[in-house]
């Protein structure tokens, strides 16, 4: 182990974690908006917008996210979307885990007691604020847990941005793996700093966890 | 650049052919994954403390960490200690053993799921506790994680384009080069995406037909 270009290149991993970060904290902001919209869709009465919320999670969870970015990034330009590279990786990346999130999300509702909804009505509530009131805020509980699942996907799947050149921590590897030859340091700077960012992650989502089963 | 899908039909047969080898990966990982992650939980339930540690630790980095970035360290790891494969094997170990480590994680929770008695029965007819574990235990494991593997495996397809990006030429890779003489990636990823689509369907449609068997087995 070559100790002494670990040190010299560490300062250029931290710097690329940092852009993970960045790019993980849109990603999660986006992906849960959509995540929100496409629950709001499934759950519709509209039966339109049931099928556009099916759909979107069929296809953009039916298809390799690698793809989805390509389509956006490359292809964009041909249908008048111009992105740069980070853009395009929060874009579609975001989109891309939404759809899972969707599922995460109506899965969390739909396991809500029906009786509870059912309570809510009987007692003078309309449907909306039965949902607001009494089924949303069980299920918030319950989807906490399977959301950071999602998060711990998400954070992994942003080194795919390096395939369209974003410079962050797996580009930063591939390419000090490509200068020095030294694949197994580099996966493990990479590797460590890709872990304490999931573990920092994990321990927020155990801590809203349980303060959410608190009360 | 409007876009014109008419170029499509030329370059069809080079994608199918990609989509060949998507699916012959797609396979060979899902055995490597299958068996190495029954290998890795009866290792890190079973094993003598100086082999079960470092599995662990293994396990533990390749859980924390991208596949991209594990794609690399395998490809050019093999090559920096002189191992030379080529990249469909680097493809194949590389994903096998990304999912053989999620996999072994379901393994894990149902082998100790069994119920204790069934290995003190084993143990009382006489077989080792090998034996015991390979005849009488992991069978019904495996049987009780099917449908997570299976949506493992449907994970693993999509996960398979990665491999392009070490110059394994399935599907995505070939989509790149007939990319590279049409200059419309719109198009083809679209095309791809569309494939990628399908055989997603063709699996999840024989999951829920093993899962259905399963059921009615219980």
């Amino acid at each position: 182990m070559d100790y002494a270009l670990m040190q010299r290149v560490f300062p250029f991993f931290l710097e690329a974690a940092w852009i993970t970060i960045v790019l993980s904290v849109l990603t999660a902001i986006l992906g849960l908006t959509c995540a929100m919209l496409g629950t709001a869709a499934r759950l519709s009465r509209f039966r339109m917008l049931r099928f556009i919320g099916a759909t979107y999670v069929s296809v953009f969870r039916g298809t390799p996210a690698l793809i989805q970015l390509f389509i956006l990034y490359f292809g964009g330009p041909q249908i008048g979307i111009q992105l740069d590279a980070f853009e395009a990786g929060v874009i579609g990346l975001g989109v891309n885990v939404g759809a899972y999130m969707t599922e995460t999300m109506r899965g969390a509702i739909i396991s809500v007691d029906k009786g509870q909804g059912e309570a809510a009505r009987t007692l003078g509530m309309s449907k909306w604020q039965a949902m607001r009131n009494v089924i949303l805020p069980q299920a918030m509980r319950l989807m906490i847990r399977p959301l950071g699942v999602n998060l711990n996907t998400l954070i992994k799947s942003t080194a795919l941005v390096a395939a369209i050149s974003v410079v962050e921590l797996t580009y930063t590897a591939q390419r000090y793996i490509g200068s020095t030859y030294k694949p197994f340091e580099m996966f493990l700077i990479a590797g460590l700093l890709y872990m304490i960012i999931i573990y920092v992650v994990g321990l927020a989502v155990t801590w809203a966890d349980r303060k959410a089963r608190l009360n | 650049m409007g876009l014109d899908f008419s170029v499509i039909p030329k370059y069809l047969d080079i994608v199918l052919l990609g989509a060949l080898w998507t699916i012959a990966i797609t396979l060979g990982a899902a055995i490597v994954s299958f068996f190495g992650g029954i290998l890795l939980a009866v290792i890190a339930l079973y094993a003598h403390p100086v082999v079960r540690w470092p599995f662990r630790a293994f396990s533990f980095l390749f859980l924390g960490t991208p596949l991209l970035l594990q794609l690399f360290l395998i490809y050019f790891g093999l090559v920096q200690i002189g191992i030379d494969v080529p990249a469909f094997v680097a493809g194949v170990i590389g994903l096998g053993l990304h999912f053989a480590v999620y996999n072994s994680e379901l393994f894990q929770t149902s082998i100790l799921a069994v119920d204790k008695g069934q290995i003190e029965a084993a143990r009382t007819l006489g077989l080792s506790r090998m034996q015991a574990l390979r005849k009488v235990v992991v069978p019904q494991a495996v049987r009780d994680v099917i449908p997570p593997i299976g949506n493992n495996m449907i994970a693993l397809l999509k996960d398979s384009a990665l491999v392009s990006v070490i110059g394994v030429s399935e599907l995505t890779l070939s989509a790149q080069r007939a990319i590279g003489s049409t200059y419309r990636p719109f198009e083809f990823y679209v095309l791809v995406a569309a494939i990628y689509y399908i055989i997603n369907l063709g699996m999840e449609a024989v999951l829920r037909r093993v899962e259905r068997r399963i059921q009615a087995s219980k």
